[in-house]
């Protein structure tokens, strides 16, 4: 009885909890960051328009993000009278755990991942694609005008800008001779990606804030026309796990951005300072200076109209990023520097 | 040459990057203009029109005659007035109430009156919690004189000069 406990504990239980242990230790410091996202861009936007942001709850406001949430969880859920209940509530589950799931390949340093596998890219693609349903479903769900329009909008806007992204991302592939975001990292070891794929890099950074709804490209929930977009009827706890979904979204867009193009959990230089410094640190303060340029672009620029977003995806993000694929190929054949 | 230049700028996102520089620029070297506002506050005009007081002579009489000029200038039709002559021969209200949900704090009531008895404070800070402590009558307008006849008095003494 002993002995089978005992096989039992080695072979299933205690891997089993040791995943557990994993994902909690990714997780929470995720929703800890997502919170805390909310609480910069308040900040950063205020500085950037002579304001002060958040400042009375708790020292220079810090505790502001747990207040909204509790102020969130007492709130009562709506449900609208002719909405489809099960996709209702399906549809922030769906958001919120794609958001989450996409983190199981990110690596945070060297071996620091939950599922090293070598079809990472396509994965986080894959993930990031389906991401699109809670959205969609969530504006179906909600049988209002107004959800109606923001889900189709978002669902078109994201199919539009995740094509020159999937373009974006070979180019990087092409170089690094590799799926696997940990060969993706140390192929980087020299240059990061962003130097020599320069332009493909700043058609990544606009793309990212399209796919994640930002500002400018944030049609979806357009204030002024569509109220709130996909998420209008939601309330309480729903409308909490679409927030949260966002904004790790848009955490999760950094850190693809960081991997891909800023070189990972590496430090800028291979000198004594830096590499004191361990790679986990490195790579939240990257993943936070790309989301500072995320909340900057916010407060600077006003949004795009529909089909203005629509023309930048199709005429220029595509042609450009197709071309660039064709120029890295044409590049790495000639030069003879294809990754074996 | 334009097209070129048009298509430069453009292609290299100049103007993005030039209002990426001018928030940039704010986010570093602007301080914030916030006021915490319960605990400071902003300056205020001596022609700020707040909440109305009905004023006194030095001596303790009322200076509302019960003219109804205010009354009738007044476009809100916030004001009603009901007027009495005293024993001693003397006109004064014996009724002086303001609606304060309807006055619109045009101001016209404390220019119309001819002994200065109406005014407009400064005190903005009066939210009640029901609608019928807005009704004001002459008791409490009086009330309000008492408290603000400091700073109405100074704030018609920095206005006489401009009138």
């Amino acid at each position: 009885m002993v002995e089978l406990f005992a096989s039992l504990w080695v072979e299933y239980l205690w891997p089993l909890l040791w995943l557990v242990i994993k994902i909690v230790v990714i997780v929470v410091p995720l929703l800890v960051a997502v919170a805390y996202l909310t609480y910069a861009e308040r900040k950063i936007i205020a500085a950037m328009q002579m304001r002060k942001g958040p400042n009375v709850v708790g020292p220079f406001g810090l505790l502001q993000p747990f207040a909204d949430g509790l102020k969130l969880f007492m709130k009562e859920t709506v449900l609208p009278s002719r909405a489809s209940v099960a996709v209702y509530f399906l549809a922030p589950m769906l958001t919120f755990l794609l958001a989450l799931a996409a983190w199981a390949v990110v690596p945070f340093g060297d071996g620091l991942v939950l599922a090293d596998i070598n079809v990472g890219i396509l994965y986080l693609f894959a993930i990031s694609s389906l991401g699109v349903y809670g959205i969609i479903m969530s504006g179906w769900a909600s049988n209002s005008r107004y959800a109606f329009l923001g889900g189709l909008r978002s669902a078109a806007q994201m199919v539009s800008y995740e094509v020159s992204i999937g373009f974006v991302l070979i180019s990087v592939l092409l170089t690094v001779g590799s799926l696997n975001l940990s060969d993706v990292v140390m192929a980087q070891k020299t240059v990061w990606f962003f130097i020599p794929h320069l332009p493909m890099f700043v058609v990544f950074f606009i793309s990212g804030l399209a796919e994640t709804n930002r500002s400018p490209f944030d049609l979806p929930e357009a204030e002024a026309e569509l109220v709130a977009g996909y998420n209008v009827e939601y309330s309480s706890m729903p409308f909490a796990l679409f927030f949260l979904g966002e904004y790790a979204n848009m955490i999760l867009m950094s850190a693809m951005t960081v991997i891909l193009f800023l070189g990972g959990w590496l430090p800028p230089m291979d000198i004594a300072l830096f590499t004191w410094i361990p790679g986990p640190i490195w790579f939240a303060a990257k993943i936070a200076f790309v989301l500072f340029f995320f909340l900057w672009v916010r407060a600077t620029f006003p949004r795009y109209r529909y089909d203005q977003l629509m023309r930048l995806g199709w005429k220029v993000f595509l042609p450009l990023s197709l071309a660039w694929l064709v120029i890295t190929a044409s590049v790495l054949q000639f030069t003879g520097l294809v990754p074996k | 040459m334009s097209f070129m230049n048009t298509t430069f700028r453009a292609f290299f996102l100049v103007e993005l990057m030039q209002g990426l520089a001018c928030t940039l620029k704010y986010f570093f070297f602007r301080p914030a203009v916030t006021i915490n506002y319960p605990f400071e506050k902003g300056p205020l005009s001596p022609r700020f029109r707040g909440e109305h007081a009905l004023r006194r002579y030095p001596n303790g009489e009322e200076r509302c005659i019960a003219c109804k000029l205010c009354e009738a200038i007044c476009p809100a039709l916030a004001i009603t007035i009901e007027g009495e002559v005293r024993d001693d021969g003397s006109r004064r209200a014996r009724r002086y109430d303001i609606d304060m949900t309807k006055c619109i704090y045009c101001g016209f009531c404390q220019e119309a009156c001819p002994v200065d008895a109406i005014v407009e404070g400064p005190n903005f800070e009066y939210a009640t919690e029901t609608r019928a402590e807005l009704m004001y009558n002459k008791a409490k307008l009086l009330a309000n004189g008492e408290r603000w006849e400091t700073e109405l008095a100074a704030r018609i003494e920095a206005d006489a000069p401009y009138r």
